[in-house]
């Protein structure tokens, strides 16, 4: 059996225990590479439909690139699409350095989507690998009544028999792609030929490397304008991917604090 | 394909356990050095900050804080470790040190295919040591390579190396473990573990780098009797399709699979999928599969599919090895919900037989579980448990332990344990529900039932829907709500009864097959359907409670089979036809049919003699 088709057959039975255990359950759908393979994931899980909403939490500040690439996409893949706005830079904890404020309106986003819509379980398309506070995460991951995660004290988790109840305000973060690397997502992205936001090849000399809002995502120096450009180019590197997400460096413990608070 | 197949690529993961102490953490840092893992610039700074404290170099500073671990690379985490030697790549699921890190180890070495256990030259096998090892052993790692570490504290003495290695081996053993290989090294300097350490001319044998590599990879064995656990059934029209991960073995279209603990056998129809290249003919562990079936049998989550002639066992009680994560000791009289595969059932702990004593690994005898202590424990469940021996086939012989919302134990299953079975009262009941017509004979035939089987000593209770309708549900009419809210409270009721041991037998009309379907749903295992068959025209003519003259007038509406819904069964588990036969001979047939399915499968469950019924 293929090493893709472990990591894949692993994704499909954590999705399907999610789908089993957790209602009302929704998708986050970042429009980045990531959440595209984990949508094609769930295409697969539930035999060619996503049978749960996927929420766009919206800060109105993506490349205009990544708001056709969700018409489009939303529409091809008969998607039910939530894209309600995350709140204003105002209603964040204001003492967060100014570029994470921006992403903290992400977290603020996903604590009002998971009480608005009540929703027990929340899938999202982090990988272990991509940052240290994610590496310390669990396939299924229970957050307190305000969205909080103590990554001090996290249940056991083995043999995939994962806990999902949760007392009532929780719900569960559930992380299908935990397991998975950046350099499987892409080679996973080529054998299926899973549709991206153009931005992730290269242009005049740049490209994304990890896709975020305007303003607080910085392009890499690169020539990878295909697929297999990038794979090549990612075998060789030992730069970080999230290096072109400002919010991550501001400070020592910037994206950890994200973290505790909600941040995915 | 044939035989055995081994998997391609993908990291290889392994966990490195040893006591606190005993240097895991510089090898974990000296081996991403030594491999070039490290990010630009990262070895340098640690020799600065080293060089400032005036000490040798801290490689474990490389991952011994999240703060200073953060942002350095991708490389770099403290529970999932990446390194790439010549060979293959490697994944290190790590477990940071403090308070939590049982729980941790056991959660990153359930991931792990093999387990580097390190040992300090000075200090030898602890009881952690042995502890975590044991844990190795009870989470199916059974590759191990022993690193006897700080060589230089004990000059590279090869003696105090064979003497470890020999205790180590002999010990590993009786475990069941394999020491594949044991490797003297000196992590700090890097001894033996990318190169070959000049200060111990006398090791000939491999570096760890080298070991690790000649690890072969775990195999799947394609002939190991297929299992399958049920996650769900999902609809798409008409037709039903189950979805599951196989654990072992493989599937076919047109493969018989029988499901437990129903006891039912179809064939797959199809594989269903979307954007397969090709139309899926089979599949084998531990791929994740939709399939369809050639009939329409009643499965869902919990359940287990698996080849018809080798399947799973069943049994209420089961001898567990448990290792304990709870607050607080775990004492008999405790319930809690053991989850195998997809089943989640409700259990008590009836006996603590013996608990693990890590030093000289013996058993002694103890009333109560600490937390993270190791024990051997009965659990008995209302309903049967489906369940392999974990020395069998791992995949369904293990669980989980829950409480509440929390998993708080592990456990590995040893036995069936009948002879505790004798001692923890009432086996698993069953819902015999007779289905028919107004008039067709169930209430007689339920009186029948349960006579024969007080003549046996077995518990039975019977259900009639006209008696509950004078009492419990002496709210209702006769409105398709109330009928199907009637018909609920009976099914709620004889699964109470049946997890306690009884057997319920209901006698209700059940005039749809959808009222009928519920009713199963809602009982889950032991339901068994009878339908007590007799025509409309002989119902009438009994007319024993002169209902039917009372519809023809129109003084009952919507009564069954003369102006309501009637649909008989099509598939019920046993048919019994009043109008043709006798009423002793449909008692007799009833009763056995209640023999063989329940209460001999009873007894196979409790094979003590003082239980053999019948």
């Amino acid at each position: 059996m293929h090493d893709l088709d472990l990591l894949e057959s692993r994704s499909v039975y954590i999705l399907r225990e999610a789908f089993s255990k957790l209602r009302p359950l929704a998708m986050l759908w970042s429009l980045g590479k990531d959440s595209n393979v984990m949508i094609w994931l769930a295409k697969k899980a539930f035999l060619g439909k996503v049978p749960f909403p996927v929420m766009h939490l919206d800060t109105g500040l993506e490349f205009p690139e990544t708001y056709a690439f969700r018409e489009r996409y939303a529409r091809e893949w008969q998607l039910d699409l939530i894209a309600d706005p995350c709140p204003p830079i105002e209603a964040v904890d204001q003492s967060l350095p100014p570029d994470a404020r921006l992403a903290a309106r992400k977290s603020l986003g996903v604590t009002q989507a998971v009480a608005r819509y009540g929703l027990k379980g929340l899938i999202a398309g982090i990988r272990r690998d991509e940052q240290a506070t994610r590496a310390k995460e669990r396939v299924f991951s229970p957050r307190g009544a305000g969205n909080t995660w103590n990554f001090r004290a996290q249940p056991p988790e083995f043999w995939d028999m994962f806990a999902a109840d949760v007392p009532p305000g929780a719900h569960v973060r559930v992380h299908p792609l935990l397991h998975w690397t950046e350099i499987d997502i892409w080679r996973y992205i080529k054998r299926e030929g899973i549709p991206l936001v153009p931005l992730y090849f290269a242009k005049d000399g740049e490209r994304f490397r990890s896709l975020g809002e305007i303003g607080i995502t910085r392009p890499i120096k690169s020539a990878a304008a295909s697929v297999d450009d990038i794979i090549a180019e990612l075998k060789t590197t030992r730069a970080a991917e999230r290096a072109g997400r400002t919010m991550d460096h501001e400070s020592e413990d910037a994206f950890e604090r994200l973290r505790t608070s909600g941040y995915l | 394909m044939t035989g055995t197949e081994t998997f391609s690529a993908g990291a290889f993961p392994i966990v490195i356990v040893g006591h606190v102490d005993h240097g895991k953490s510089t090898l974990i840092g000296r081996l991403l050095n030594d491999t070039g893992s490290l990010p630009d610039g990262k070895a340098e700074e640690l020799r600065q900050v080293s060089q400032r404290r005036g000490g040798p170099v801290e490689w474990s500073f490389a991952l011994d804080s999240l703060q200073l671990e953060r942002d350095q690379a991708i490389t770099i985490d403290s529970t999932q470790i990446w390194f790439t030697s010549a060979a293959r790549r490697y994944v290190i699921i790590d477990a940071p040190g403090h308070g939590e890190f049982l729980r941790n180890m056991i959660t990153g070495a359930a991931q792990a295919e093999a387990a580097v256990i390190v040992v300090d030259a000075v200090q030898g096998l602890t009881d952690q040591t042995k502890r975590h090892a044991y844990l190795l052993h009870l989470l199916g790692v059974t590759k191990v390579i022993l690193a006897v570490n700080k060589m230089d504290k004990v000059a590279f003495d090869e003696k105090v190396y064979a003497r470890l290695k020999a205790e180590s081996q002999s010990h590993l053993g009786s475990l069941g473990l394999a020491l594949v290989h044991a490797v003297p090294i000196a992590a700090r300097e890097g001894d033996n573990l990318a190169q070959r350490s000049p200060r111990m001319p006398w090791w000939h044998g491999p570096t760890l780098i080298e070991a690790l590599d000649a690890l072969p990879r775990r195999r799947v064995a394609a002939d190991q009797p297929f299992r399958l656990a049920v996650q769900d059934v999902y609809r798409d029209g008409e037709e039903r399709i189950v979805v599951g991960r196989i654990e072992a073995g493989r599937l076919r279209i047109g493969d018989a699979v029988r499901f437990w603990p129903t006891g039912r056998t179809a064939r797959i129809k199809s594989f269903q999928g979307w954007s397969a290249a090709t139309p899926i003919l089979g599949a084998a562990a531990p791929q994740s599969v939709a399939f369809t079936l050639d009939d329409d049998l009643f499965v869902e989550r919990g359940h287990v599919a698996a080849e018809p002639e080798r399947g799973p066992r069943l049994s209420a009680v089961v001898r567990v090895r448990v290792f304990w994560l709870g607050q607080g000791p775990l004492a008999v009289g405790r319930s809690l919900t053991l989850r195998v595969g997809t089943a989640v059932t409700p259990v008590r702990v009836t006996a603590i037989h013996r608990v693990l004593d890590v030093a000289d690994l013996a058993f002694a005898d103890s009333s109560a579980v600490a937390t993270n202590d190791i024990a051997e424990i009965s659990l008995s469940a209302a309903t049967p448990l489906t369940f392999d021996l974990f020395r069998d086939h791992d995949a369904l012989g293990r669980g989980v332990l829950i409480d509440g919302q929390d998993v708080v134990a592990g456990c590995v299953i040893d036995a069936d344990d009948a002879a505790t079975a004798a001692h923890v009262g009432p086996g698993s009941g069953a819902v015999i529900w007779l289905a028919g017509l107004s008039g067709a004979g169930k209430t007689t035939l339920a009186a029948g039932l349960r006579r024969e089987l007080a003549g046996r000593g077995v518990h039975a209770v019977v259900l009639d829907g006209d008696v509950l309708r004078r009492g419990l549900n002496a709210d209702l009419g006769f409105s398709p709500l109330d009928r199907a809210e009637n018909l609920r409270r009976a099914a709620e009721l004889a699964k109470l009864l049946a997890a306690d041991g009884a057997v319920v037998i209901a006698a209700l009309i059940s005039p749809t097959a959808a009222d009928r379907r519920r009713v199963r749903e809602i009982v889950g295992a032991g339901f068994h359907e009878v339908f007590v068959n007799a025509d409309l025209a002989t119902c009438e003519a009994r007319d024993v409670k002169g209902l039917y003259a009372k519809a023809r007038a129109g003084e009952v509406g919507e009564f069954t089979g003369v102006s309501g819904a009637w649909e008989p069964p099509t598939a019920p588990d046993l048919e019994l036809n009043t109008a043709l036969d006798p009423v002793e001979t449909c008692v007799r047939r009833l009763t056995a049919y209640v023999e063989s399915r329940v209460l001999l499968a009873r007894a196979t469950i409790s094979p003590d003699p003082a239980r053999a019924v019948g």
